[in-house]
């Protein structure tokens, strides 16, 4: 890697000697001689970068969808072809659609929560005058944790009979749950965990967005009898903060996608699978059951929702927020 | 509508920037404020649009005081430097936004229901008449559908005279509406904000730093330095009878020439190695700077008393003018003087030259920066005359 960092400099003089030979028969000669150089120039440039990338990116997406492609088990010293066999129990699996469905569910409360309440708290945070840094901390706190740490913390608070949570229902006379144990309630409560947890990230990036709104725009709001506050909202801020808007969706949707802390910790997928997602489904098969060929499958098939939905997302939402 | 502004200051904490403006424009006026940047124009104009709120002071706008009325109760319309386009709307509904948020209510506003609601379609019909209308006029016609994004300056200059016509408001606020386009369409605009004017008969306060611009839209130019009214007047009053030193050495290009100069016995003043004699009623010793525009300047031959003498140390050819610049003993910049170039064809640089100033041009300022005016003068003739000593 230094050796073709090192060799741009000598080139580069290299290449100025040629620039000054006077022009002669040799100029053709020169110039593929130059065009060879830049060749190697930009190789050596982008080659430490591209073998990192090979390296630890494309090599071990292609192994995973050779293994998808064979019965390996983990640790295993022989495997066999099974072609796309894994793919056709995946989509066959019973397992497999509870825990699709389940993480749809789980995306679609923890994306809308997430820009919801983090776009309010950033409205009230910058519409506030006082201690705008304490609450921005405050709320951002969450995201900066260890989520594992976090979760124990919450299960704590979900206790069914010492937490915190239930006795305060039960104090007020509302009825209680066994939250993380009942199925009809366990994966709401993991998105509630995931929207606490991603709200500080959105909160600063729409305050960021916020921040970069010009003042005519609300000026010329005002003016024009757009001074109400919803008619602000609807005339300025949210169309202003569009771009913002799809990128925090995007960014959500990939860690809400890829959510697996709080299900290890908290529930392992139960009760009842409820509350199993894609993620650990994949863990479990390739890790706990061994069976990588299938957690192979199952990673190509994540791989391919995660992608798929991020385009269209991208491309949907870019149309409509970058205003050209 | 007239618009009215008595003792009207603006301080944002210890930091005064507006200091007791007082301010009668009258119905259909151009009036523009024009100042360096940071002298207050621009807060003025918002306090007088709304958007700010004075510290003590009143606003009135056609006989009615509005102080602490929203911006959009005081009919008036704003044109931002930034042109404050809404980028997610196209032009159209660009400049139906006044209409809409005048003419249909909340419920009639919002997407699916308010279609269904009793008058939203006509009115919504009347909405789109009267931006095509404007549009035309406008020549933007064409660009309804397209988005700000897509628009070239000139174009989105349009579309925010156009979204503050649309509703034909009494009083137009612009905000140094032009100083975003290159200089040709500049010039261009300037024309069709005059014609606007003309046409429209309301009345416009334009805030500017360009005395180019102030000097050829203004029925009347008010000039403001550091939180401070100067002078209210026509441009060519402005020009050539400034109340203060500031107004004087603001407005011009080249500069005005400040020079030094000393009151001596019976009114004679001395400035720059020379004698000159005013009619001035005061006393031995006093200082005064003595203000000279450099087109008040003429060639002479004789040296002596009355002329400045120098070296020419630079000459610029304008075409049909020469400016140049004289090195004159004691004086520390040199003077400018514009010249008519058939007059003074044969000067260069190193030359000794003689200039003579038109006597009845020469401005005269006391140390405070206030213009003295001569005794025997009438108020129309305000010009401090000056005799050369023969």
């Amino acid at each position: 890697m230094m050796a073709g960092i090192l060799s741009v400099p000598d080139h580069l003089r290299r290449r100025r000697a040629t620039s000054t030979r006077p022009p002669d028969a040799t100029v053709e000669h020169a110039v593929r001689g130059h065009r060879h150089a830049d060749i190697a120039t930009a190789w050596s440039l982008a080659g430490p970068a591209l073998i990192l990338l090979m390296a630890l990116f494309f090599l071990p997406v292609l192994t995973v969808f050779v293994i998808a492609l064979t019965d390996w088990q983990f640790g295993a010293s022989s495997l066999s072809f099974v072609g796309l066999a894994n793919f056709r129990e995946v989509f066959a699996d019973q397992g497999f659609h509870a825990s699709f469905l389940n993480t749809i569910l789980y995306v679609l409360i923890v994306v809308p929560g997430t820009i919801l309440l983090g776009l309010g708290i950033a409205l009230l945070i910058e519409s506030g005058k006082s201690c705008r840094a304490f609450y921005r901390a405050l709320h951002f706190l969450p995201f900066m944790a260890t989520l594992t740490a976090m979760a124990i913390a919450w299960e704590a608070l979900l206790h069914p009979t010492i937490g915190l949570v239930n006795q305060t229902l039960a104090g007020f006379g509302l009825p209680t749950a066994n939250w993380l144990r009942d199925e009809h309630t366990v994966l709401p409560v993991l998105a509630v965990i995931g929207i606490w947890q991603n709200l500080g990230y959105a909160m600063v990036l729409f305050l960021a967005g916020l921040k970069a709104i010009p003042q005519d725009l609300y000026d010329a709001a005002d003016v024009d009898g757009a001074d109400a506050w919803l008619d602000r909202l609807r005339t300025v801020t949210l169309p202003i903060l569009g771009p913002v808007t799809m990128f925090v969706s995007i960014v959500v949707a990939l860690k809400a996608f890829e959510t697996f802390d709080t299900v290890q910790v908290l529930t392992q997928g139960g009760p009842e699978h409820a509350s199993e997602m894609l993620l650990y489904t994949l863990y479990r098969e390739s890790f706990q059951y061994l069976r990588t060929g299938y957690g192979s499958a199952v990673a190509v098939v994540f791989l391919a929702i995660v992608v798929a939905l991020t385009l269209v997302q991208a491309r949907l939402m870019d149309r409509k927020v970058h205003y050209q | 509508m007239s618009i009215s502004l008595s003792a009207i200051t603006k301080s944002f904490g210890k930091n005064s920037v507006l200091k007791e403006i007082s301010l009668d424009i009258a119905d259909g006026e151009f009036l523009t404020l024009l100042g360096p940047s940071g002298c207050g124009k621009s807060t003025l104009l918002r306090i007088l649009a709304g958007l700010e709120l004075q510290s003590s002071g009143t606003v009135s706008i056609g006989g009615r005081t509005v102080d602490g009325v929203r911006p959009k109760r005081r009919d008036v319309a704003m044109v931002f430097q930034s042109y404050a386009l809404y980028p997610h709307m196209t032009v159209a509904e660009n400049m139906a936004l006044p209409l809409r948020m005048r003419g249909l209510n909340a419920w009639q506003r919002l997407p699916l229901v308010g279609r269904l609601l009793p008058g939203t379609r006509i009115a919504k019909r009347q909405i789109e008449e009267e931006v095509r209308r404007t549009a035309d006029a406008l020549s933007i016609g064409p660009l309804l559908d397209r988005k700000p994004g897509q628009l070239s300056g000139g174009q989105r200059q349009r579309v925010a005279l156009g979204r503050a016509m649309v509703r034909q408001p009494t009083v137009f606020l612009m905000d140094e509406p032009l100083s975003n386009l290159d200089a040709k369409l500049r010039v261009q605009m300037r024309a069709e904000i005059k014609e606007l004017h003309s046409r429209l008969g309301v009345t416009f306060v334009y805030v500017t730093h360009d005395q180019s611009e102030a000097m050829t839209l203004s029925n009347r130019v008010a000039v403001m330095l550091d939180g401070e009214l100067l002078q209210v007047a026509p441009p060519h009053e402005i020009y050539a009878d400034p109340d203060d030193r500031r107004v004087a050495e603001f407005i011009g290009s080249p500069k005005i020439n400040m020079l030094a100069g000393t009151v001596r016995e019976r009114g004679r003043i001395d400035a720059a190695g020379t004698t000159l004699s005013a009619v001035l009623d005061m006393p031995v010793g006093t200082l005064v700077a003595v203000g000279i525009r450099p087109e008040a300047f003429h060639l002479t031959h004789h040296a002596g008393a009355g002329s400045f003498a120098g070296t020419v140390r630079l000459v610029e050819h304008m075409g049909s003018d020469l400016f140049v610049h004289l090195d004159v003993r004691g004086q520390g910049e040199p003077l400018i003087a514009r010249l008519l170039a058939e007059r003074a064809p044969h000067v260069t640089i190193g030359q000794t030259l003689h200039l003579a100033a038109d006597l009845d041009r020469v401005l005269l300022f006391d140390e405070a920066g206030r213009r003295i005016r001569t005794t025997r003068e009438g108020r129309g003739a305000s010009v401090a005359r000056l005799r050369e000593m023969a």
